[in-house]
């Protein structure tokens, strides 16, 4: 079942940059794909179209954006800090229809003590440490059980070791959820560790280049065997990837 | 129970008001003047005043007048400041008047009220409120315009409504300003709420400083000003202060 149809023809910024420019793809339900591109090729941008933050292109987008059930995980944790952890998760249950929010209310502590924050649900987001901040948001995302969950570069500006814990727990909440996720990142090893499925993006104005299945069966790590060779092996036959994510990683560092 | 957090800076505080006393006391002394009553004369005073006189029943409706003209510049002038933080066309439309509002004399705004609307109630607290509207806004326009709007963001793919938006994504991050605006604007209200109450009511603590500064009752006058002071302290550290440290436990 097709979980999300994307065609843009076009999206123009007002000061006339064209950020996407014919870019379309399909997920299946439950699917993990991975966009993969160069910084600045508007996967944000596409991304923002896709949840429905920015209406303003042309072409068509099915379900409409704001129709579908999602969750949003942002660059940073993005937790209201003003709100305890507990109450953070209560926000966005709140805004389920009243019939389903019990039984996801009752899940909240058994979930919490799964991503290793039991405790923690009257705590501040600013008394938690960055990463436990990510767990937190993470959760957010998934505790709604989403249809579809978008993240945008999730994981970036943390440490490899935390960074690694969090991919860990993606999976498992993902497993456990089987939401449609759509999972934009410039880094291609964290794209090859975690999804099911790579979109690579050109540079700007942005378009699918190449469509790769990851046959390889999970868990994988960032620097396994398995991800090495698919990495090499990749880079080997589309040299023109190079030109974008890889490339582009290599100067972000 | 917990310790009110105005308690544990009140020897500091009092020590303070104590010098504030005695330099008086022996200011007082030394003059030897009707025109400069001691502190315990005053104090004798305020206790006539209380328990045979009408302090009481003055001092409730002149707080009366200051709540509601408190309540209504806060409200007008946080809605204004909202929209005029948010929405750039509106800044541009208001900002003249709002300036204009800023600089007339609250004399003004009060003897024009009291003659467009007559000596009544209803002009008292709408001179007053007119008078304060102007400072609120500019306090919330200012803190709209700071609001982040990617916490926003997260309310709209989270889809929250726009009720739980405001309330727990949006006015959050006004408190600081509210609460800015709230504290400069007790003082100027308590101080314009006088000038009304001189001008053109027949009972409150203006009127009775009018009548008092007709018989050159400097020690009555004094009186009523104490019992005001300690009113003020009463609020700041039993209502404004706790619940400012309530909305700003998430920042320790």
């Amino acid at each position: 079942m097709t979980a999300l149809n994307v065609h843009i023809q076009e999206k123009v910024f007002a000061n006339g940059l064209c950020a996407l420019s014919d870019l379309q793809f399909e997920t299946r339900q439950g699917q993990f794909t991975a966009i993969v591109g160069p910084s600045g090729a508007g996967k944000t941008t596409l991304l923002n179209i896709i949840a429905g933050l920015d209406g303003e292109f042309s072409g068509t987008l099915t379900p409409a954006g704001r129709k579908l059930h999602m969750g949003f995980m942002f660059q940073e944790a993005r937790l209201l800090p003003w709100l305890t952890v507990q109450q953070n998760l209560e926000l966005v249950i709140g805004a389920l229809p009243t019939h389903a929010q019990p039984a996801l209310l009752k899940k909240a502590p058994e979930l919490l003590h799964e991503v290793g924050l039991q405790g923690f649900s009257d705590a501040f987001p600013r008394q938690l440490s960055i990463g436990m901040q990510r767990r937190v948001s993470l959760l957010r995302a998934f505790i709604i059980q989403p249809e579809l969950l978008l993240m945008d570069e999730p994981f970036q500006s943390l440490d490899e070791p935390t960074a690694d814990q969090l991919r860990q727990l993606l999976l498992k909440l993902w497993q456990e959820t089987r939401s449609s996720v759509v999972f934009v990142t410039h880094n291609l090893r964290e794209a090859l560790a975690l999804a099911d499925r790579i979109l690579f993006l050109s540079v700007r104005p942005a378009k699918v280049i190449l469509d790769y299945t990851i046959e390889c069966a999970r868990p994988r790590q960032t620097h396994d065997d398995e991800v090495n060779r698919i990495h090499h092996e990749l880079l080997q036959t589309h040299p023109e990837l190079l030109s974008g994510a890889i490339e582009q990683r290599i100067i972000d560092r | 129970m917990e310790t009110l957090p105005g308690v544990k800076q009140l020897p500091v505080r009092t020590l303070g008001l104590l010098a504030l006393l005695s330099a008086w006391q022996l200011l007082a002394w030394l003059l030897q003047s009707d025109l400069l009553p001691t502190p315990l004369a005053v104090l004798g005073s305020l206790q006539q005043h209380i328990f045979e006189g009408e302090l009481m029943s003055h001092l409730g409706i002149t707080l009366l007048r200051v709540f509601t003209s408190f309540l209504i510049a806060m409200l007008i002038g946080s809605a204004v400041g909202i929209l005029m933080g948010s929405q750039r066309q509106w800044d541009h439309w208001l900002d003249g008047l709002l300036i204009l509002g800023l600089n007339v004399p609250a004399l003004v705004t009060i003897i024009l009220c009291y003659i467009w609307f007559g000596l009544t109630e209803v002009a008292a607290v709408l001179a007053v409120a007119v008078n304060k509207i102007p400072t609120v806004i500019v306090a919330v326009r200012e803190g709209a315009r700071a609001i982040d709007r990617e916490l926003l963001k997260v309310a709209q793919v989270y889809r929250l409504p726009a009720r739980t938006t405001f309330f727990k994504v949006y006015l959050p991050q006004l408190y600081p300003y509210l609460f800015g605006a709230a504290r400069n604007g007790l003082a100027l209200i308590w101080k314009i709420v006088l000038v009304v109450e001189l001008l053109g009511r027949s009972n409150g603590v203006g009127f009775q400083l009018g009548s008092f500064f007709q018989f050159f009752d400097i020690q009555s006058i004094l009186a009523y000003t104490f019992a005001f002071v300690i009113i003020i302290l009463m609020i700041e550290s039993w209502l404004m202060r706790p619940l400012e440290n309530r909305l700003n436990r998430w920042r320790a």
